[in-house]
């Protein structure tokens, strides 16, 4: 069971709106509120949201196919929400591509469709449980299997089968060493290899993407937000999220010194024992190696304060991914993960 | 809360990464599994203290060599700004580094050894940083313990500088003793270093003054992407998507667009945050216009009375930054100046500036990797531009190699000599 914020429509008759009622951003259309601009202090905030809209606006005018990755995570909805203000009143005009591992938590895959239904956008679902039925890859067994690695051929397949030349990802600096090293605009060979070497000067606000048939790009507008900036966003503009970001009572059991969530995907090993937590996610992957943390924040505001107060980065809180080597994003991301 | 963009420029030697460790672990924003990781990396390798420096190593490569390979982003935050640091390693490839790193920086901060002073590096890193138009520069004289604090040291060192630097078009220089190893005048005000009277580095960086960087009177938009809805309910609207590139659009202003020079109102602006009533530099808008005039991407909307330049001939400062190739004059690159694409062959590299003694070179005819040079330029298409150091937006192009992609250079537009 899940502890949501408050939602629309809630509480007593006549009392005043709580925050959280207020209506959610309209789609298609920005809220029609006016601000000052010009001669006061601007919030970095308003500069990274320019930023970010800026870069979308520029792939759409100059890749033939773009796509944007969205799994439902909390960068990935801000972006989308960005993408959709980039373009309003007009629908955007690219698709939005999910690359569902199979194993997902409930809440998120429900929530991603209510998503792309109320911002009517088209999605994509790549499977990874497709990949694995056309032996395209070889599915992982055992109590410590993951199919997190599994999603890079399934991703690099569904680009090539829909020829996408730019595919946006959420993915921000301050997550991980190897991401703090990344372009705006990360070119990719024909095997949507990742060299850090030979990666393309990114001067001013001007970008090239330039490529051949086959060469793609991922595009990261999100690269000079931090995760409090994503909690500030989603704060200000009063954004869902699957429900799993806030506390909530949950089955969990201890591996590795983090929280992981009992599922038909993740079953405890004979000596870990399953015990029900108050718990929420700071990050939402693959639910096989996604863990939780401890908290009692049910509300955004209580989730920024945690935020900032938090000790721990989000990836080495509750990535089981990361914690292969010191270089496993890096690894990773050469071979053509997100 | 105002955010700042830094880059540091400096090598390993210089203490750099320990000042950008050092920066982070004292404003607290390093995280726990960070620091354990770079406590156990340092014991690993037997260092007696936690070495600060291996937080900003990113790379498997760079940990194995113990070197920088790239420009790297670092961000922070005090109460009273947000920081990102763009860190550009100092001895390879220095110049396209700093270069990819400072170029939309508000601030650089130059890192001088006190024991060695003033040296090649130090000047280099200071025209680059005068060349790209930098509004401020931080000389930061660092390893202060190893010359026993010693004023006169510091004062020695800055006026050396202030001799080099009176010959480049700097506009705002601090200087600061520090010791990056040890904290002094990092974050904390030194006891070992009373008789400065100046901040610290990070009050500094809180409290420079950025408001005026930007220019607020030449109004630039460079179209980006026309938003058509087609769809019922939005049948009429027609939208002029760009970032401000330079001074305030407001509702009612009259506009010209080029290159067709007509003129109209704008009777509405749009923003990610809903209408505006004004929208000034970097922010990103949709202007919508009381004619129903034919605009595409890569034109430009300006005032009237206040037009950019407009040739097929520039002149230009240009970087070269590709390894595979140096510059071939009347070999035909693709051209990328604000939102708009062309291509451009330099007809002329009038001369070559050697970047350690500022001397003009003129018996060259190419530019090769890392060099810096006054060339002549012809485009396809007029290209609306302003001088690089009135707009840094509307002054800077990058050229790329049409075969390879390669950005193979970065170009900063100046007025023709007289």
């Amino acid at each position: 069971m899940c502890h949501l914020p408050a939602k629309l429509g809630e509480g007593p008759v006549g009392a005043p709106a709580p925050r959280s009622a207020r209506a959610r951003t309209p789609i298609g259309a920005p809220a029609r509120a006016h601000r000052r601009s010009v001669f006061s202090v601007k919030s970095a905030l308003r500069g990274l949201v320019d930023e970010s809209v800026t870069i979308i606006r520029e792939v759409a005018a100059e890749f033939e196919r773009p796509v944007m990755l969205f799994s439902g995570g909390k960068d990935s909805v801000v972006m989308l929400h960005l993408a959709v203000r980039a373009f309003a009143p007009a629908r955007l005009p690219f698709p939005v591509m999910h690359i569902d591992t199979g194993h997902n938590f409930a809440e998120v895959i429900e929530f991603r469709d209510r998503t792309v239904a109320a911002l009517d956008v088209r999605l994509i679902v790549g499977s990874v449980q497709a990949s694995i039925d056309a032996g395209r890859v070889q599915d992982a067994t055992g109590p410590r299997a993951s199919r997190n690695p599994l999603q890079t051929v399934t991703l690099l397949d569904s680009i090539n089968e829909h020829k996408f030349d730019a595919v946006f990802g959420g993915a921000r600096r301050d997550e991980e060493r190897a991401r703090a090293k990344e372009r705006v605009y990360s070119f990719r060979d024909s095997f949507g290899q990742w060299d850090p070497k030979t990666q393309r000067p990114e001067l001013w606000g001007i970008y090239n993407g330039r490529h051949k048939p086959g060469q793609h790009f991922r595009i990261f507008p999100l690269s000079n937000w931090t995760e409090l900036d994503i909690w500030r966003f989603v704060q200000e503009h009063d954004i869902e999220l699957p429900s799993i970001y806030y506390a909530h009572r949950r089955r969990v059991f201890r591996r590795d010194g983090m929280w992981m969530a009992e599922s038909p995907f993740l079953q405890p090993e004979p000596d870990e024992t399953v015990s029900e937590q108050l718990v929420r996610f700071r990050t939402v992957g693959d639910a096989t190696c996604t863990a939780a943390i401890e908290s009692s924040a049910t509300t955004i505001d209580q989730v920024i304060a945690e935020t900032a107060a938090a000790r721990i980065t989000e990836r080495g809180a509750t990535r089981a991914d990361d914690r292969i080597s010191e270089a496993g994003m890096e690894d990773r991301k050469k071979q053509g993960y997100f | 809360m105002e955010r700042l963009r830094f880059a540091t420029v400096g090598s390993v030697d210089d203490g750099k990464s320990t000042l950008i460790g050092r920066l982070l672990y004292d404003s607290k924003s390093i995280f726990e599994d960070q620091l354990e990781h770079i406590e156990g990396v340092s014991k690993r390798r037997g260092t007696d203290y936690v070495d600060l420096s291996l937080l900003t190593d990113g790379l498997r490569a760079e940990r194995e060599q113990g070197i920088t390979i790239d420009v790297a982003y670092r961000y922070f935050a005090t109460p009273k700004r947000s920081f990102i640091i763009a860190d550009c390693p100092g001895h390879i490839q220095y110049t396209r580094n700093m270069i990819t790193g400072a170029s939309n920086v508000d601030l650089a901060i130059v890192l001088v050894d006190a024991r060695s002073g003033i040296v090649e590096q130090t000047r280099r890193h200071s025209l680059l940083a005068s060349l790209l138009g930098v509004p401020h520069l931080v000389i930061c004289v660092n390893k202060m313990d190893l010359v026993d604090w010693s004023p006169e040291v510091f004062n020695r060192i800055r006026e050396e500088f202030e001799v080099f630097a009176s010959r480049l078009s700097l506009r705002d220089v601090t200087f600061l003793p520090i010791s990056a190893l040890l904290g002094d005048n990092v974050v904390s005000r030194s006891p070992n270093l009373t008789w400065f009277e100046g901040p610290t580095l990070l009050h500094h960086l809180e409290n420079v003054y950025t408001a005026s960087d930007d220019n607020r009177v030449d109004a630039r938009f460079p179209v980006q992407y026309v938003i058509r809805p087609q769809r019922a309910e939005h049948h009429d609207y027609r939208g002029y998507s760009g970032r401000v590139a330079g001074g305030v659009f407001r509702v009612g202003d009259d506009v010209m667009v080029l290159p067709s020079g007509l003129t109209t109102t704008i009777t509405s602006i749009d923003s990610p945050d809903g209408t505006l009533e004004q929208a000034g530099p970097g922010e990103a808008a949709t202007l919508l216009l009381a004619d129903d005039l034919s605009i595409a991407r890569g034109d430009m909307i300006c005032r009237p009375n206040n037009r950019p330049r407009q040739s097929q001939s520039l002149e230009a400062m240009l970087c070269w930054m590709d390894d595979a190739a140096a510059l071939q004059p009347d070999r035909i690159y693709a051209i990328k100046h604000t939102t708009k694409s062309a291509r451009a062959k330099v007809t002329k590299v009038l001369y070559r500036l050697n970047i350690s003694t500022l001397h003009r070179e003129t018996d060259v005819a190419s530019l090769a990797l890392n060099e810096v040079g006054r060339v002549e330029l012809h485009t396809t298409a007029p290209i609306f531009f302003d001088d690089y150091h009135a707009n840094r937006t509307t002054g800077s192009f990058i050229l790329v190699d049409e075969h390879s992609g390669q950005t193979c250079a970065a170009g900063m537009l100046l007025s023709p000599r007289t």
